[in-house]
């Protein structure tokens, strides 16, 4: 059946059995709780009651396979602080997701202005600069490692140009591999920081601009004083989301590197990866896994409370 | 600010060189992928005599046909038990006031903070007993409830700044709430299904760490872990390696230049949602 919301008609197609309702006064319309059963039964059997068993495995020695273990307590997480790897690779773990983060939004933002600005292809710019986001983080992650080789076109590139002083073995260096893959994903998701970013300058009205450039601002101070508060939304957004994917950063470690070399670009996910399948360390792993929780949580209500109150400041 | 001037000129120029840029890593990718193993100039270089043999071998060796189709099963599936459920679930979250649904709110919201790396080792467990592992239905289910929170907070944003006239005139007509939820409701919810629909089907059609887990040493591999398959495989074989990369990204650039418009408004839209 067809329902054509139409008020004050005589109830003529109304179903049988169905009480008239009184006239006059506004009905409301409650949908029962159970429209949500099941979003909450999947929600529940797949995030919410694995997490829970999850922190409480954080606490045992369990190895995946065997119905028995034991209750080790902290030891999984003192184990932690004392295992040189699992330090280095929260460390990694954050400077990846801040530089990703400061990096990916400033080209990001050029890009936007630039697409934003009145360029004849700016439509088609838009479409191209983009397309990296969507397609497969491990495809385009394998496809670097062979640019980015020793003998690869990265190299070959530089070496065309008279710049064969900056010939490098950028994923096999261990000072140099983590900085490649922060290069590699700002390379594929800079277009994405940029739809957002496009999406917040397109709010703000031409006449603003208009009236402010009336009134002698130049194109920096109009960017500054009119562009940026009205950007705010879509700098919380971008903020978020290149921050939280940097700290939970896996294909691409696992695809350019493997964590290598030594473990010079091992992230806390490639560890729980690593320890869990590789070396049967459940419990331990699970424990990682509880760490990068605990940073996600830290750093997404610091980041909510800073920007909102930012946002506020600034509107 | 809108005439086109010598300076907007030199904008349009560097934004292009920009773009050329970012395109160099595609341009060497097909340049090697129709390369023969033979031919070892360097990767800038043009190909001299291009073959189509990387793919058809690519395509054989790497059981890719069968992966592309575990890919779109685990896709469509999924997207679709995620958008029924959460929209239906945004509904009542929306619209009553009360504590349960205030509380069940926030439940789904825990959920965003929550990364997948915590719940995904006990739940391979839980799959295991049930004897889901190594079938695309582990991953069907997986995603169903992973893609849950963020969605309902999409559509519970939405429907919040919706109007009820529309729902209250269809109840007076004689609606159940069902029939008001599949009439009323989710036409209006149009834009931003198309929203959800965009970003649910590109994280689960490229996500690589779920199905590494749950279908290593399967035969029913999605695209991803059988492309890092074939890759371990013919570890130095970079040009039949390229071809599989060619053949595992075309189908997604196609149907993102054939709908790019949505798609790009898709991934913008969680800014408006």
């Amino acid at each position: 059946m067809t329902v054509t919301p139409h008020k004050q008609l005589p109830d003529v197609d109304r179903p049988p059995g169905a009480e008239p309702a009184p006239r006059g006064r506004r009905e409301r319309t409650t949908p029962p709780w159970w429209f949500a059963l099941p979003a909450m039964l999947l929600f529940a059997f797949v995030v919410l009651v694995p997490s829970v068993r999850g922190v409480y495995y954080a606490f045992t020695d369990w190895d995946g396979l065997s119905p028995d273990f034991s209750f080790v307590g902290l030891d999984n997480f003192s184990e932690m602080f004392r295992d040189e790897d699992a330090r280095q690779a929260v460390w990694h773990t954050l400077l990846i997701a801040v530089s990703i983060t400061v990096v990916q939004n400033a080209v990001g933002l050029l890009l936007a202005l630039g697409v934003n600005s009145a360029i004849k292809s700016r439509n088609v710019l838009r479409v191209f600069l983009f397309a990296p986001a969507v397609i497969t983080p491990i495809v385009t992650a394998y496809l670097w490692r062979n640019l980015l080789g020793p003998d690869g076109a990265v190299n070959s590139l530089l070496g065309a140009v008279g710049l064969k002083g900056l010939q490098q073995d950028w994923l096999g260096d261990p000072d140099l591999a983590l900085w490649s893959v922060v290069g590699v994903i700002v390379w594929q998701f800079a277009g994405y920081s940029m739809v957002i970013f496009l999406a917040g300058l397109q709010s703000v009205p031409k006449e603003v601009h208009e009236a402010a450039s009336m009134d002698g601002a130049g194109p920096v101070r109009r960017f500054w004083s009119v562009t940026r508060p009205l950007l705010a939304p879509a700098l919380t957004i971008n903020l978020m989301l290149s921050i939280i994917g940097g700290i939970k950063l896996f294909d691409q470690v696992f695809a350019l590197t493997g964590g290598g070399p030594g473990h010079a670009t091992d992230t806390i996910s490639t560890l729980i990866y690593k320890d869990a399948f590789t070396l049967g360390e459940f419990g331990y792993s699970i424990a990682l896994a509880v760490v990068l929780t605990i940073i996600v949580a830290v750093v997404s209500t610091g980041q909510y409370l800073a920007l909102s109150r930012n946002e506020r400041a600034s509107s | 600010m809108n005439r086109y001037r010598p300076r907007t000129l030199a904008l349009e120029l560097a934004m292009i060189a920009a773009a050329l840029f970012m395109a160099f890593p595609v341009y060497v990718l097909v340049n090697l992928a129709v390369r023969p193993p033979s031919d070892t100039s360097s990767p800038l270089s043009p190909t001299s005599s291009p073959t189509l043999d990387n793919f058809t071998q690519a395509w054989q060796k790497g059981g890719l046909g069968g992966a592309l189709g575990n890919s779109v099963l685990v896709t469509v599936c999924s997207v679709v038990v995620v958008l029924t459920v959460s929209s239906l679930a945004a509904y009542p979250l929306a619209r009553v006031a009360t504590n349960w649904s205030r509380r069940a709110y926030l439940t789904f919201l825990l959920g965003l903070v929550l990364p997948f790396q915590l719940a995904s080792l006990p739940l391979y467990q839980t799959l295991r007993d049930l004897d889901l592992l190594g079938t695309p239905w582990a991953l069907v289910l997986f995603y169903s409830g992973l893609q849950v929170p963020f969605t309902v907070f999409l559509y519970v944003g939405f429907l919040r700044a919706l109007p009820r006239d529309f729902e209250d005139a269809a109840m007076i007509d004689g609606c159940t709430p069902l029939q008001g939820f599949r009439y009323v409701v989710l036409p209006m919810l149009k834009p931003v299904t198309v929203t959800v629909l965009v970003l649910n089907a590109v994280a689960i059609w490229n996500d690589f760490f779920t199905p590494l887990l749950y279908l290593s040493g399967s035969d029913r591999q999605t695209l991803p872990v059988a492309i890092s398959g074939f890759v371990g495989q013919y570890v130095t074989d970079w040009n039949l390696i390229f071809a599989a990369l060619v053949i595992s990204i075309l189908p997604v650039l196609l149907v993102y230049f054939l709908l790019q418009r949505s798609i790009i408004n898709g991934f913008a839209g969680g800014l408006r949602g």
